[in-house]
């Protein structure tokens, strides 16, 4: 599902718009070290980090979007990196466990 | 091509900049054609070590050496050393602060996996004058 259709059936906050990229897979996570070796490229990534290494490993893992969970508001060094890297960067009131769920819903609508 | 040197400065506790050495050599292999699994495994140990140096060095060089078989990362510092090597590659090992912690790190898996992704890896280190790790990736 592409990213901007996500955000609408998910009801996604946006705090930094980037490619409107295809996501296939999701990724839940906070060692960025687990992160760093699971999560696949062009994946969504689910977190409550929100801070600029969160940008770093989005990069290097070349993630689709981030979704900071939990009503976590990113810090501005993050949103900044971001936006350099073209990156979405969204958020949800939810748990990831609550968003996985209505991502699952939403898929098989 | 006979052999190819890329050498990077790390900057220790400087959140901005970590992981700069590691997107930068990512690029470049990609550049050069190097296949996407191999890059996969040369930037994840990759990754953790640039992160050791900045979190538990003060920083470092790290220096990527391109050969037609074989991709070489060294980590230098001349950081803190490691006082027991045996213990700091025992998976969820870590003296990481809770600040460290915070920002996601310090989860005690670095070494564990620089060692599970390489093909072979040494540690040098001497407490009070620094770390060096050498990982070679079979191309
Ligand atoms: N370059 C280094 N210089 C000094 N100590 C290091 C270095 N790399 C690793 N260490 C030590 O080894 C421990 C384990 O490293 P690692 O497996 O990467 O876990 P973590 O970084 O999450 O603590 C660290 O907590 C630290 O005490
Ligand atoms: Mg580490």
């Amino acid at each position: 599902m592409k990213i901007t259709k996500l955000i609408e059936k998910l009801n996604l906050a946006v705090f930094n718009s980037g490619l409107d990229k295809e996501i296939e897979k999701f990724y839940i996570g906070d060692l960025l070290s687990r992160v760093m070796g699971k999560a696949e490229t062009n994946c969504g990534w689910l977190t409550i980090m929100s801070n600029v290494n969160v940008a770093a490993v989005a990069r290097l893992v070349e993630c689709g979007c981030v979704i900071l969970c939990e009503e976590v508001q990113p810090d501005e060094s993050l949103r900044e990196k971001m936006e350099s890297i073209n990156i979405y960067l969204l958020g949800t009131d939810l748990s990831a466990f609550e968003l996985a769920k209505k991502i699952v819903e939403s898929v098989n609508e | 091509m006979t052999e190819i040197v890329w050498r990077f400065d790390v900057e220790g506790n400087n959140f901005e900049l970590a992981g700069h050495a590691s997107q930068q050599t990512k690029s470049r292999l990609k550049q050069i054609g190097v296949n996407n699994d191999i890059i996969r495994k040369v930037i994840i140990a990759m990754y953790e070590g640039e992160i050791n140096m900045v979190i538990h060095a003060n920083g470092g060089v790290a220096t990527v050496t391109v050969q037609p078989n074989l991709i070489t990362v060294v980590l230098a510092d001349t950081g803190k050393g490691i006082e027991n090597v045996e213990l700091a590659m025992k998976e969820g090992y870590s003296t990481a602060t809770t600040e460290i912690r915070e920002l996601g790190f310090g989860a005690g898996m670095g070494l564990p996996n620089m060692k599970k992704y390489s093909d072979d890896m040494t540690i040098d280190t001497t407490v009070g004058e620094g770390t060096t790790i050498t990982m070679k990736f079979k191309i």
